[in-house]
């Protein structure tokens, strides 16, 4: 199988997305296990510049040829950036889930919610469990 | 792999997009082997298929094949099915992986023909090899006159050495043959096939690719287009009923559709707007709801976002502006004429 280390300083969450936060500016994208899983992204729905993200609530769609995947919100916060180049070049995700293919940029609300996330070395776990169960 | 009627199955192998154009352009090949099969013996074979088929299977000849409707009473569809002639007293039947079972149960239990119906799926694995360049692969493998051999007919033979039923049919909107073998030898043919089309740059294609290659050519899938309460009438499926035919199960209903036309029908649209449809996304006519959609998707080969849906016969015809329901909100799109994509023949 494809292997790819997830980056030691991201976030996870338990529907595969990831986060990077640097003070108080978080970067949200899915993880590469949320790609492959996927297949080829065709399609991105994204809220606009200024839209509240709560922690667990779902903030809009990554869409492949043969599905839907809802994205979750892994921290609260107001959104500052959205990834335009995603229009046009959906296939970013899946080129590079952790990097040219994040989806938005927050202001986080409260860093505390950080610490409830999984660590790589976690979600790494996550993601093995499951593909066994 | 995916869970699919009890058959363990890849979804795709290098990416659907790309197996997707494979078939379009050059050549894909699928194992289907979740098809069902079912043999009927006999000298009455054929009427025990045209009472319960709406196509009229005494039209075919020996080698020739057919696309019909298994129909219940209400004239709605127990399944489709390609019927095969082998010989005037001996047809094979393919069906639905999902409704093998039914099929057999619904066959046997009006079977006042003294027809022998065998259940056969187990005797048989099936390879699709579908595009353009099907004939060209397909042909290295076979003394079999591939390219003599018209579309809908089929021919028993030795296939990369093994005994096999080629047909020139297919799911794809493209030329093509579905190969059946026995299960035994399958994994040997397939890899045959694959060597013999390498030169085509042949693509293994799973069930993906399958459902939106179908989806282009807006063939029917059990359960989406089709199922025991639709009709063929209904379904865009009217030329597979013969309703000059003495009687068969369904008749009188769809006799009534033909005459007083149908309350709902089947039409295809593509989004107007930014967004993907998707199977059971709800249509807004007039910003009401009116009906819903039976299959979408994006479409690889035509680079747009497509789909069928059923509406209410007043609203079901080409250029009328509708809306998806998509997260709660409607997109726009528009009412096509079907198929979305046609191969051009050579």
């Amino acid at each position: 199988m494809n292997h790819m280390k997830y980056p030691a300083e991201y976030r996870y969450t338990r529907e595969h997305e990831w986060v990077q936060v640097d003070g108080k500016a978080a970067t949200v994208g899915i993880t590469h296990h949320a790609q492959d899983q996927l297949g080829d992204v065709v399609f991105v729905e994204l809220p606009s510049v200024g839209a509240k993200l709560q922690a667990g609530g779902p903030f809009g769609a990554v869409e492949s040829v043969k599905a839907v995947s809802d994205i979750y919100a892994p921290i609260s916060g107001d959104i500052t950036e959205v990834n335009e180049s995603l229009i046009d070049a959906p296939e970013k995700i899946n080129e590079d889930p952790h990097g040219e293919g994040w989806l938005v940029r927050l202001t986080v609300a409260d860093i505390n919610e950080l610490p409830e996330l999984l660590s790589a070395e976690q979600y790494a776990e996550y993601v093995a469990a499951e593909a066994d169960g | 792999m995916v869970d699919f009627g009890g058959w363990h199955m890849p979804v795709e192998y290098d990416g659907i997009i790309s197996e997707h154009k494979a078939v379009r352009s050059n050549v894909g090949l699928f194992d289907v082997s979740h098809m069902g099969e079912i043999v009927i013996r006999g000298p009455q074979s054929v009427d025990l298929i045209d009472s319960l088929c709406s196509n009229r299977a005494a039209d075919l000849q020996d080698g020739q094949a057919q696309y019909s409707g298994l129909l219940n009473p209400q004239g709605g569809f127990v399944d489709d099915l390609l019927v095969h002639r082998i010989a005037s007293d001996h047809y094979f039947l393919c069906v639905n992986a999902a409704n093998q079972d039914g099929d057999f149960a619904w066959i046997s239990e009006h079977n006042s023909f003294e027809a022998e119906v065998t259940f056969a799926s187990g005797d048989y694995a099936q390879l699709a090899i579908q595009g353009p360049q099907a004939l060209a692969t397909a042909s290295k493998l076979t003394g079999i006159d591939l390219a003599g051999m018209r579309y809908y007919w089929f021919e028993s033979g030795e296939f990369a050495g093994v005994p096999a039923l080629v047909a020139r049919t297919g799911y794809t909107g493209e030329d093509g043959f579905e190969v059946y073998v026995a299960p035994g030898v399958a994994v040997g043919v397939w890899q045959a096939i694959l060597d013999a089309g390498a030169e085509h740059s042949i693509c293994p294609c799973g069930l993906g690719a399958r459902n939106t290659l179908r989806l282009e050519a807006a063939m029917s899938l059990y359960g989406h287009e089709i199922d025991s309460t639709t009709t063929p009438y209904e379904a865009g499926l009217g030329w597979i009923v013969k309703l000059d035919k003495p009687a068969f199960s369904g008749r009188e209903v769809l006799a009534q559709q033909k005459e007083q036309g149908v309350r709902r029908k089947l039409v295809g649209f593509e989004m107007t707007d930014r967004g993907i449809a998707r199977d059971g996304y709800r249509v807004l006519v007039d910003g009401a709801e009116a009906g819903h959609v039976t299959s979408a998707s994006p479409a690889p080969w035509l680079g747009k976002n497509v789909g069928l849906c059923m509406l209410p016969a007043e609203h079901a015809r080409p250029g009328r502006e509708i809306g998806i329901s998509i997260r709660g909100r409607s997109i726009a799109a528009r009412t096509v004429r079907t198929p979305f994509y046609k191969r051009t023949r050579q």
